[in-house]
């Protein structure tokens, strides 16, 4: 065990596998010699050289692309898009093909792949650096998509996610890489030290892909969220005083269903949090099921607490992040109900 | 098979890395005033030796020399000079206040100055620009305000981008500068479109767009070279080639193998590679180009080859991936330095003149950011004037659901 950051523990993941499995390889932009520009591959290519972990050219659709011809060959890349904003050019190479490849072979053909991309907002990127993209992954056939909101998880999704043969989006919420930020940026920032959650075993262990987890079990009213709205949610149950079943969902899709709707049928009420704008949000998709399975175990609308539907604006981010007086609000209408 | 040997992959890697010396062994500047001027209707075919040479035109001494000496007046040999001065002191002002945590981040175009300033004078005013947030100085040429600069910058309640821009992502239609995306590569071949559109209306104005050397390896660097060569569009496509990419040698762009003006011969394309510290240079190529376009010539490619003297940006430290010195061993020099001494020895310009303009320029920008402070951050204005920056122009018209979302932010 060790007290790990999240992005130690993502390291702490690429480190495992690449010392476990000859045929996985971690690449992209500045993540070989520099370790990245938020350090998730630091150490990575001095310890297991050149061939393992290096530079690519500045070319998204390329790098997917080469993942998907070396999937093909049979072996298990881990690359990493600078920022989910920067994800789009590869857009087609995820969606037509990386997703497809198994389907459309009848097994022929596989693509084992992970992509890692940092996401979300809380650190005034400005609207390329700061997107929540996971509904245009979650919207695709083949897909996996998954979500962290803690060093633990981060390194054993991240290890799942390597060796699962499906193609896996792995988005890590930037915002959460040094500190498990609540959305009270009017407060010192907090570091992971100390919390349960960022001690991390050295070795390898996996979190399943598809499972979610209680990040705070209640009675009151029941919270799906995911990544760094875990966090704000917390905050949110306990600047409110409600008593709050926070579920991060941790993979969207496969989701876990179960956990939502044992959570929902207990609770009778529902609050959607995510970063990411709200007109077709995932929050959609995750209403639509709440109502489809729960319909009858519901005392309140379901509500969604979500990113405007504009781009990220650089000058108010607090404006813009859902923060958890947004949250309260929403839990206090979902009790009010 | 057994015959065949084992393959293996060939990583690119730079010569020398933070600890060591700095390494110019590759880089041999050619004597200035060595190559030839072709005239603008030349065939692509026929000046293919220019996308491997350099063209150069100022000496180690500061003399004009060669066939591309543009013959400048004085006055825009001076001008030259004040853009690039005044961009290099907004760029020192803004970094000092992101340092002291005032702005959220910038990006210098350090060592890289004479490529948007040589390249504005030799444009028309009404020629359309698709820069990267390294031109900041084609924004300055064209008589943008330095306080207004400052206030984008500031995201402050007088930021003619409403705080919607990272700073540094200029617009402005009126000085012929398309709006600057976070996204590389992508104003590449817009900028074809563009010229596309003039010659389809029969205009006489032409385009001209800026790549880093790191970003030609998006798709778009290769849309726009295709676009342009099969349309013939009136289109000057400039690579900045300053061997890095944030953390990344230019080697990692395919620089190794060789010349990124050379890209444009499969495409048949004519290409120039130029000092690109070497204002008059600059200049001179870019005429040249400009000429052809004007002339329904079609495109040219041009490889400014420069070098990024300070970090990528406020968010990186250059000494963790190149070594600490190497901006010093720069063999092409500084291109303000180059201009400057070129100026005195023509007898145009003097020590006490330079100082008095660096000193008119430190109080210009210190003007500018007075301003940007006096306004007053725009995350603080009251709730009408935020909800107006937040919600406008997402669309035409705002919708039912943009204008609920609005009132919903308003009440907290
Ligand atoms: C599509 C895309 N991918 C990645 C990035 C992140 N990024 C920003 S600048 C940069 C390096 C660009 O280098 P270069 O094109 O050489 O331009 P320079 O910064 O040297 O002027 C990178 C990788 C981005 N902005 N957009
Ligand atoms: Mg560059």
């Amino acid at each position: 065990m060790a007290s790990m950051t999240m992005v130690q523990a993502l390291n702490s993941a690429m480190d495992v596998m690449l010392g476990r499995d000859s045929d996985v390889l971690v690449f992209g932009e500045d993540v070989g010699y520099f370790g990245g520009v938020f350090r998730a591959t630091e150490g990575l290519q001095k310890k297991y050289g050149v061939t393992r972990c290096f530079d690519t050219p500045i070319g998204e659709a390329g790098i997917v692309a080469v993942a998907v011809g070396m999937g093909a060959y049979g072996l298990r890349p881990v690359v990493e898009i600078q920022f989910a904003d920067y994800i789009y050019p590869a857009y087609d190479q995820i969606v037509s093909e990386a997703a497809r490849l198994r389907y459309r072979s009848a097994g022929d053909f596989i693509a084992p792949l992970t992509i890692r991309a940092p996401y979300g907002g809380g650190i005034f990127g400005g609207q390329t650096h700061s997107q929540s993209p996971e509904a245009l992954f979650t919207h695709v056939a083949g897909l996996v998509t998954v979500i962290p909101s803690n060093p633990f998880d981060a390194k054993g999704l991240l290890i799942s996610a390597i060796e699962s043969d499906d193609p896996v989006i792995f988005l890590e919420p930037k915002r959460l890489y040094n500190g498990p930020f609540d959305g009270h940026h009017e407060r010192p920032v907090t570091s992971w030290a100390g919390h349960p959650a960022s001690e991390v075993p050295l070795e390898h262990y996996t979190v399943p892909l598809g499972s979610a987890a209680v990040a705070r079990p209640g009675a009151a009213v029941t919270v799906l969220t995911y990544g760094s709205m875990v966090h704000v949610a917390l905050a949110a149950a306990l600047d409110s005083g409600i008593d709050a079943e926070i579920i991060d969902l941790r993979t969207l899709v496969p989701l876990d269903i179960g956990t939502i709707t044992t959570s929902v049928e207990k609770t009778g009420r529902c609050v959607i949090v995510h970063e990411a704008t709200r007109t077709s949000g995932f929050g959609a998709e995750l209403s639509a099921l709440v109502q489809e399975h729960c319909f009858y175990h519901l005392e309140a609308p379901i509500e969604r607490v979500a990113g405007w539907d504009t781009p990220y604006p650089h000058a108010f981010e607090w404006d813009y992040f859902p923060g958890p007086a947004r949250v309260a609000a929403a839990l206090r209408r979902a009790m009010e109900a | 098979m057994a015959d065949s040997p084992r393959l293996s992959l060939h990583i690119p890697e730079p010569t020398r890395r933070p600890g060591e010396p700095p390494d110019f062994s590759a880089v041999r500047p050619p004597l200035a005033g060595g190559l030839d001027r072709p005239a603008v209707d030349v065939e692509a075919s026929a000046i293919r030796d220019l996308a491997y040479g350099l063209i150069r035109v100022l000496d180690d001494d500061g003399k004009a020399v060669g066939a591309w000496d543009p013959h400048l007046e004085p006055e825009t040999l001076r001008s030259g000079l004040r853009i690039m001065m005044t961009t290099r002191a907004l760029d020192d002002r803004m970094v000092r206040a992101q340092r002291q945590g005032k702005i959220t981040f910038y990006a210098k175009s350090a060592g890289e100055e004479a490529i948007a300033a040589g390249q504005a004078l030799a444009l028309r005013p009404d020629d359309m620009g698709f820069p990267t947030y390294r031109q900041q100085g084609l924004l300055i040429a064209r008589g943008y305000p330095v306080a207004a600069m400052a206030h984008q910058v500031y995201s402050d309640r007088s930021d003619p981008m409403q705080g919607r821009q990272l700073p540094c992502l200029y617009s402005s239609r009126a000085h012929g500068f398309f709006t600057i995306s976070g996204n590389l590569g992508t104003q590449f071949s817009q900028a074809v479109g563009w010229a596309m559109a003039s010659a389809l209306k029969g205009d006489d104005r032409i385009a001209a767009a800026w790549i880093g050397d790191g970003a030609t390896a998006e798709a778009d660097f290769y849309e726009a070279l295709t676009f342009a060569s099969i349309y013939r569009a009136p289109v000057i496509l400039n690579i900045v080639n300053n061997q890095w990419a944030i953390s990344s040698f230019q080697g990692l762009a395919g620089g190794e193998e060789t010349t990124f003006a050379a890209r444009a011969i499969g495409h048949g394309l004519p290409a120039l590679r130029v000092d690109g510290n070497d204002f008059l240079a600059v200049y001179a190529v870019t005429a040249w180009a400009v000429e052809r376009a004007r002339s329904n010539l079609g495109a040219t490619v041009i490889e400014h080859f420069t070098y990024r003297a300070e970090g990528h940006s406020t968010s990186d430290d250059p000494s963790r991936y190149r070594p600490a010195e190497e901006a010093k061993g720069w063999p092409l020099g500084d291109p303000i330095l180059r201009l400057k001494t070129h100026l005195i020895a023509l007898g145009e310009w003097s020590e006490e003149q330079h100082t008095a303009l660096a000193a008119e320029l430190d109080a210009l920008v210190r003007e500018a950011q007075r301003g940007a402070e006096a306004a007053g951050p725009l995350a603080q204005a009251d709730p009408t004037v935020k909800a107006q920056a937040m919600f406008g122009d997402v669309y035409a018209e705002t919708p039912w659901h943009l204008r609920e979302q609005a009132k919903a932010m308003g009440e907290g």
